[in-house]
């Protein structure tokens, strides 16, 4: 079989930026925690590929250290979608059309209503900036996608012969949820996350960007051009770099999840063969 | 159509309700005591018991939250604790950049994202729709906020068209109001766009597929005039819920731009309000914002049932 083009692009990219974290905990370049401000906003150089930033502080070791931060908030605030929206879709197409699915649509409709910034807002106000706001905020965002997404499929699956044979073995609704439905739409949720993965990415780094994310001295990508606007005028590089990698840890992720769900629908499939 | 219209305008107020709520939780309930979150730790105990009475926070808390939501549906928000004027002058004050730059944003995201799709689906598998599709694969990779950026470093830095950041304020002249709010707009567009020409493209391809174009085709039509004549308005209904959802994406967006041009929005309210802890105006922006959204999803609801009486049923 033939792997799609834009799987094995995406696998690339978000290997380099594993890569690039895994290295980060037991090498960077420089140590980020270190201000050499004699050393400040220099070009690449050999002993700084990337140059330094406006604190001379390394901006390649900034960036994978960033990486952590970013990739910690949008993993977690995956998991917080998956961790509570599939349960929530589940039981909502467990019992179509009852009470508690009405209940359960209309609460994600609530949430809904509220973008992850305006979430990140009111949590900010109330218990000031820190990147466990953002990881909540962008989590909370999740929770209403994954259980429309599990919903919709859900229901789908409720529908066919082998739920109704293990419903005459006497299998109950959990059972048959836990069995039979949810490994069938592995595959959905799996391409869902990476889009919420690449998502929250980006929704990190717009928070980080208005100082509603990861504080420092944490270094964050958003949190760099933050800094980096400063000194658009006489260092633009400072901008360019957060902003590249951005755009291709994203660029990988989306072409991850494309790839996948190519691969595992097969009616796209059969197309390209 | 009205029995349809009264049920949405029913879960539309309880919506609004339970948003309002929420928000009232959030804001007034969950600090404790807002007066001395506001005042922080160092305040006066006559000073605390001064601002409780004035922000009438010695009620009990469905009192509040009442006096809150009927005064919202007034018009009066409150005062605010640090600018000391009312909230709704401030939020008016703003509105009128914020909502102007979603809205041209929105307009201009529709104006490049409809053309590029018609192409990319009319021309599919071709050139220019591999072309296409890589573009907006990155378009929508691109931060907004640093797309702001490099918008301003080419724009306003080397070729010097248009102003770094600021805004002249619309009684200065529509131009000048237009100009300044043109680099936040394509900033908070683009990637939009190119969400939308994505999904536009592949809704019109879906409904290629239907009998109705076979027949179309059939009857002689060529590809693209059966796209143009029967396909174009059918794609239309994932196309509108986009659009809907994109509305908020942007108004959100538009906070977050509006600090790369040092635009006096909303955005910049709400974080001046942060920075302060002026409780009263964050709660009120938030929920103004929220029933931004709240509106937009019910407009979009009844115009997919104004195009597909199919959905009226739902």
């Amino acid at each position: 079989m033939k792997l799609p083009v834009q799987l094995i692009l995406g696998l690339f990219l978000t290997a380099i930026f594993v890569i690039a974290v895994l290295l980060s905990f037991i090498w960077t370049p420089h140590d980020v925690s270190i201000l050499t401000i004699p050393d400040k906003l220099l070009p690449a150089t050999d002993k700084y590929w990337l140059g330094t930033d406006h604190l001379g502080r390394d901006m390649l070791s900034m960036l994978m250290v960033g990486a952590r931060t970013s990739i910690a908030v949008a993993i977690v605030a995956v998991g917080i979608g998956i961790g509570i929206g599939v349960p929530l879709g589940l039981m909502a197409a467990a019992n179509r059309g009852s009470f508690l699915d009405e209940i359960i649509m209309r609460g994600n409709d609530l949430v809904f209503a509220f973008p992850s910034l305006v979430i990140a807002i009111l949590i900010t106000a109330v218990f000031g900036p820190s990147a466990i706001n953002a990881i909540l905020a962008i989590g909370i965002f999740n929770i209403p996608v994954f259980a429309r997404v599990t919903r919709g499929a859900a229901l789908s699956i409720w529908t066919l012969d082998y739920i109704l044979a293990a419903r005459t073995f006497g299998k109950g609704a959990f059972r048959i949820s836990a069995e039979h439905i949810l490994p069938n739409i592995a595959n959905l949720l799996i391409v869902q996350g990476t889009i919420q993965f690449s998502l929250g990415i980006l929704a990190e780094a717009g928070l980080s960007y208005v100082g509603l994310g990861a504080q420092p001295p944490t270094p964050s990508w958003g949190r760099m051009l933050a800094d980096a606007q400063t000194f658009i005028y006489t260092n633009p590089m400072l901008a360019f770099l957060p902003g590249i990698t951005i755009v291709l840890m994203v660029l990988g992720l989306n072409l991850l999840g494309d790839g996948l769900r190519d691969l595992f629908d097969p009616r796209i499939r059969r197309q390209r063969e | 159509m009205i029995r349809f219209a009264t049920a949405r305008i029913l879960s539309l107020s309880l919506s609004l309700i339970a948003a309002s709520v929420v928000v009232f939780a959030v804001v007034e309930v969950i600090p404790g005591d807002p007066a001395s979150y506001m005042l922080g730790m160092n305040a006066e105990p006559e000073t605390v018991s001064a601002l409780r009475q004035e922000l009438g926070l010695n009620g009990s808390i469905w009192a509040r939250y009442f006096s809150w939501a009927t005064g919202m549906l007034t018009g009066d928000f409150g005062i605010s604790y640090t600018y000391r004027v009312p909230v709704s002058d401030l939020i008016v004050q703003r509105i009128w950049v914020s909502l102007p730059l979603a809205i041209i944003a929105l307009l201009l995201s529709i104006i490049i994202a409809f053309p590029v799709g018609l192409i990319a689906a009319s021309r599919r598998g071709k050139f220019s729709d591999y072309s296409i599709m890589g573009a907006t694969q990155m378009g929508i990779a691109v931060p907004n906020f640093w797309f702001a950026m490099l918008l301003v470093l080419v724009f306003s830095i080397n070729l010097k068209w248009f102003g770094a950041g600021g805004f002249p304020g619309w009684e200065n002249g529509l131009l000048a109001g237009l100009k300044a709010l043109t680099l936040p707009a394509i900033a908070l567009a683009l990637p939009q766009a190119s969400i939308l020409a994505r999904v536009m493209r592949s809704s019109l391809l879906e409904t290629l597929t239907q009998d109705y174009i076979r027949t179309a085709r059939a009857k002689g039509l060529t590809r693209s005039q059966a796209l143009r004549r029967h396909a174009l308005r059918n794609a239309m209904i994932p196309v509108l819920t986009i659009i809907g959802l994109q509305f908020s994406f942007l108004l959100a967006g538009a906070i977050i731009i509006e600090n790369v041009f040092f635009l006096p929005g909303l955005g910049r309210l709400i974080f001046q309000s942060i920075t302060q802890r002026d409780l009263i105006v964050v709660e009120s922006a938030v929920m103004l914002l929220v029933f931004a959204v709240i509106i937009v999803t019910f407009l979009v609801d009844l115009a997919y049932a104004a195009v597909d009486p199919r959905l009226r049923k739902s």
